[in-house]
């Protein structure tokens, strides 16, 4: 089957979660991909959304589009309420956190408050932190899910809104954060990580018909590269359906270059 | 409420939101508000297009997904109208859970070694026992907290049902609360369920039924969000443009109708009817 980068990026998500684990996930892609992982391999996976809620499942067809609407508590096992949904994460019982993010750089660091100008005045302003910033602190391993694009993938980010590795060489633990960081970086292109020594980003798969050249053409900063990159597998057929089956409507997974910013309202 | 004052807003996003509360004061054309949400939706578009607000402290601002960057918020902040303070979400939270707590500030391990630290002037600390780097997350006193609650008896005692979000720590934190709720109960219906029971009567200063007082927004179990009503409203400001479009909006929802009820009126029975059997289906037996 063919896939959209949508079903591409949460395929390749869903196979990053070990059972019996936590994982703090936002809505859209990352939503999907715990619920294709709680289907396939990891049963006793506990999503843990933001807005307050452990254990949700999801129904087929009624995905929430915010984490904190009636429909993202479908069926859940605990409604505790926000900053208590955050302090689990601090007190280290959060296993993984899937993030997005508008800009992304070399030592993993996101962007998603401003680009460009001053901070209190800026060219361009997008929704800020929410909680991605305490996801991106607290979780003990941080996998972030976003589209390959040289525009995304930049040098150093105007701003750091929630923190991966900063400046690499252990200056997230200088700053206090005493556990977590960004293990893995799922793209549209492949899979990176960071080397261990200054926590720079490291290509460490390509998808089946990528090269590595493709992936430094759009990255816009010096790569590192494994000593052999691996080829990703494919999504299977068994797991594009069971993804499919998740959202009938197609609202998140989209069609070709799919862009999770334009995803149609629910039907009532 | 008064000009200037800090005020803070309960539910979160589109869910409970005391929308009735912030219309009056639209209507009082309050002026140099500090408007502090969480997650802030079209309550606070409304607030910058009127003019109401001079500041939002905020962890995220846009009305959702489906909706993409709020333009709204997008033309006021990067002129400089008006200025959004930006934490963490969990830090927002244990801004009120501090000054919930009569305490100036809590140590916590979020935000650290990100740009937000400078931006809400957060401080960190050194912990006394092992000398590890903390931040200090400041308590926030509002003047005034806003909610909407499932039910209340006569006293103010409130009830939620479903999502808690941070309406609990608010209450404890503001000067003074306004409190909306959907039904007004007998004392006897709260005492036989006080382990329901978020927000104490001797912390709410008023009380107002209002029912479909977070309407076009959610309220748990009782009325679905109106995602069609948010469409007409992005859709207007894609084709006229921010300014003309939410004044407009303003005339209309806010200045023209005398009453909430007579605003209820412009959805009509139908819609509201469709909203609650939504909810209903989402979370039965609530």
């Amino acid at each position: 089957m063919s896939t959209t980068p949508s079903e591409l990026l949460a395929v390749m998500g869903s196979r990053e979660l070990k059972d019996d684990t936590t994982v703090f996930a936002g809505v859209g892609v990352p939503l999907l991909a715990a619920a294709l992982a709680q289907q396939r391999h990891a049963p006793k996976l506990t999503m843990v959304i933001e807005g307050g809620i452990i254990g949700p499942q999801i129904k087929p067809g009624r995905l929430p589009i915010s984490t904190n609407e009636m429909r993202a508590a479908h069926r859940a096992q605990m409604l505790p309420g926000i900053t208590d949904t955050f302090l689990f994460a601090q007190r280290g019982f959060l296993d993984y956190g899937f993030m997005g993010g508008a800009q992304i750089d070399q030592h993993g660091n996101i962007n998603t408050s401003v680009v460009g100008g001053d901070y209190w005045k800026p060219k361009v302003r997008l929704p800020g932190t929410g909680g991605a910033n305490d996801i991106a602190s607290l979780c003990k391993e941080v996998i972030i899910l976003t589209a390959h694009e040289k525009r995304r993938f930049v040098q150093k980010v105007d701003f750091v809104t929630s923190p991966a590795w900063l400046d690499g060489d252990g200056s997230r633990e200088r700053a206090g954060l005493l556990f977590g960081g960004v293990s893995r970086v799922v793209t549209t292109l492949g899979i990176l990580g960071f080397d261990p020594e200054h926590k720079r980003m490291r290509l460490d798969a390509v998808h089946p018909g990528v090269t590595v050249e493709q992936v430094r053409e759009n990255t816009g900063f010096e790569l590192l590269l494994a000593s052999q990159v691996a080829t990703t597998t494919p999504p299977t057929d068994d797991e594009l359906t069971m993804l499919r089956a998740l959202d009938p409507e197609r609202r998140f997974l989209g069609g070709e270059g799919g862009n999770p910013s334009r995803v149609p309202p629910p039907k009532r | 409420m008064k000009d200037g004052d800090s005020v803070v807003a309960g539910g979160c996003l589109f869910s409970r939101t005391p929308l009735a509360l912030v219309r009056e004061i639209l209507r009082q054309r309050r002026t140099g508000l500090t408007l502090c949400r969480n997650l802030m939706c079209t309550e606070g578009e409304l607030m910058m297009a009127a003019g109401a607000v001079e500041r939002v402290v905020t962890a995220w601002m846009s009305i959702g997904l489906p909706w993409g960057v709020s333009k709204v918020m997008r033309h006021y902040v990067e002129s400089g109208t008006v200025a959004l303070e930006e934490w963490s979400h969990l830090a927002f939270g244990l801004r009120f859970r501090a000054a919930g707590m009569g305490v100036p500030f809590l140590p916590a391990l979020t935000m650290l070694g990100s740009g937000l630290m400078s931006v809400g002037g957060m401080k960190t600390l050194e912990d006394p026992y092992t000398g590890r780097t903390l931040a200090a997350v400041p308590a926030l006193f509002p003047d005034v907290a806003l909610l909407h609650v499932s039910r209340a008896d006569r006293f103010g005692n409130c009830q939620i049902d479903g999502y808690p979000h941070m309406d609990a720590d608010m209450a404890r934190a503001a000067t003074t609360v306004l409190v909306t709720t959907e039904e007004l109960v007998t004392e006897e219906e709260i005492r036989r369920r006080p382990d329901r029971t978020v927000i104490p009567g001797f912390l709410v200063d008023a009380l107002v039924l209002q029912p479909f007082g977070a309407y076009p927004h959610e309220v748990w179990g009782r009325y679905h969000a109106d995602f069609e009503h948010f469409a007409e409203y992005t859709a207007d400001i894609d084709a006229r443009g921010v300014t003309m479009a939410v004044a407009d909006y303003l005339a209309r929802y806010v200045h023209a109708p005398a009453t909430w009820d007579e605003y209820l009126e412009l959805f009509g029975g139908e819609r509201l009817k469709r909203a609650q059997d939504a909810a209903r289906e989402l979370v039965p037996g609530a």
